[in-house]
């Protein structure tokens, strides 16, 4: 399923910082809600997120129950050479996402 | 009889169609923003899981693409019309009731379940097929009975605060209520990205979110009810543009 949208420009100047932006579906659930029955809902937040322009790591965020459900993500990358970002992030319960988008660069 | 009965168009309305404002303009630069931006706005999320469904076939099925096409063409203008009635059924569907309709008996497979996400991406993917198009809903016919319903149900009051629908949406729509302004309650941007809900939800859920607030029994999901109040609304709204996927606070 999608679980992912990710905005990156059709291209980009080689040497200059251009804008990411990812959305990920994720209830980001704190730990601390209940359910109807008074259960408590167990913690699952994406821990780590990290993307990596070429293999290369160039972007990571440790995520904390603090941030709201479906994050949404804006960085800067500086531009090199044409090739994808590969974005991965892994939650509590060890659910793995990956998205990725293609870079060109003029 | 000699009473008036007055015809479905020239029904009185008690806010003029000249007045009536969607929920968006009450709401902060900040929600306004997130809402124009369809990459911001969350709701694209679940239009994007929707659009999906709609393209792939599951397994020993045919996908909604089979029959009905390319969605931007075959859909536009569908969310306008609808709650709508539906001669097959005897009765009127919104927009999420003909989608199940459309799998159970076309599709062979079982029904979506309300609120699900998979149930919300169709219903907004198909929605969002006539985002900017005014609302038209018809109450011509035998959707007649429905709509009266409807409209009894806004009109009554409800629950221990003793509030219908009228006397915050009609009356004092524009004032505060608590940190909320309220608006005047269109559905026009359902499915909405709630904020409160953290999560996309159906028009539905919102009537029953008023429901719990002023503290009276929540109709079912899909129960007749809230799909009279459904189109009751969608006639009062006449002539806004659709916004799904809308974001409310």
């Amino acid at each position: 399923m999608a679980d992912a949208r990710v905005n990156v420009p059709a291209e980009c100047r080689r040497g200059e910082p251009f804008e990411v932006r990812i959305s990920i579906r994720h209830a980001m659930e704190t730990g601390y809600r209940t359910d109807a029955i008074g259960k408590t809902i167990p913690r699952n937040v994406i821990q780590r997120f990290t993307c990596r322009y070429n293999a290369v790591p160039v972007f990571a965020v440790r995520m904390s129950p603090g941030i709201a459900a479906n994050p949404y993500l804006r960085f800067f990358v500086t531009a090199l050479e044409s090739g994808s970002l590969e974005f991965e992030w892994v939650d509590d319960d060890g659910v793995r996402g990956t998205a990725q988008a293609a870079i060109k660069v003029v | 009889m000699l009473a008036v009965a007055p015809t479905a168009l020239t029904q009185p309305r008690a806010l003029p169609l000249d007045s009536l404002r969607s929920g968006i303009t009450f709401s902060g630069a900040d929600i306004r923003a997130m809402q124009a931006d369809d990459f911001a706005n969350p709701g694209f999320l679940w239009v994007d899981r929707g659009e999906k469904l709609w393209r792939d076939a599951p397994a020993g099925s045919q996908s909604c693409a089979t029959c009905h096409g390319d969605a931007p063409k075959s859909m536009r203008g569908v969310a306008t019309r609808y709650p709508a009635y539906q001669d097959s059924a005897a009765g009127v569907f919104d927009l999420e009731a003909r989608i199940n309709d459309c799998r159970v008996r076309r599709q062979n497979l079982p029904a979506l379940a309300r609120e699900s996400d998979d149930l919300l991406g169709l219903t907004t993917f198909v929605a969002t097929q006539s985002r900017g198009m005014p609302m038209q809903g018809s109450i011509a016919g035998p959707a007649r009975a429905s709509w009266e319903r409807g409209r009894d149900f806004y009109y009554a009051r409800h629950g221990q605060m003793n509030l219908s629908c009228a006397q915050c949406h009609d009356v004092n729509w524009g004032k505060r209520l608590y940190t909320e302004t309220m608006s005047q309650g269109h559905g026009t941007a359902f499915p909405a990205y709630k904020l409160e809900w953290q999560s996309l939800g159906s028009l539905q859920r919102r009537i029953r979110a008023c429901m719990y607030g002023i503290r009276a029994a929540m109709p079912g999901y899909g129960t007749p009810e809230l799909t009279d109040v459904e189109l009751y609304l969608a006639w009062r709204a006449q002539g806004l543009p659709v916004e799904a996927p809308g974001v409310r606070r």
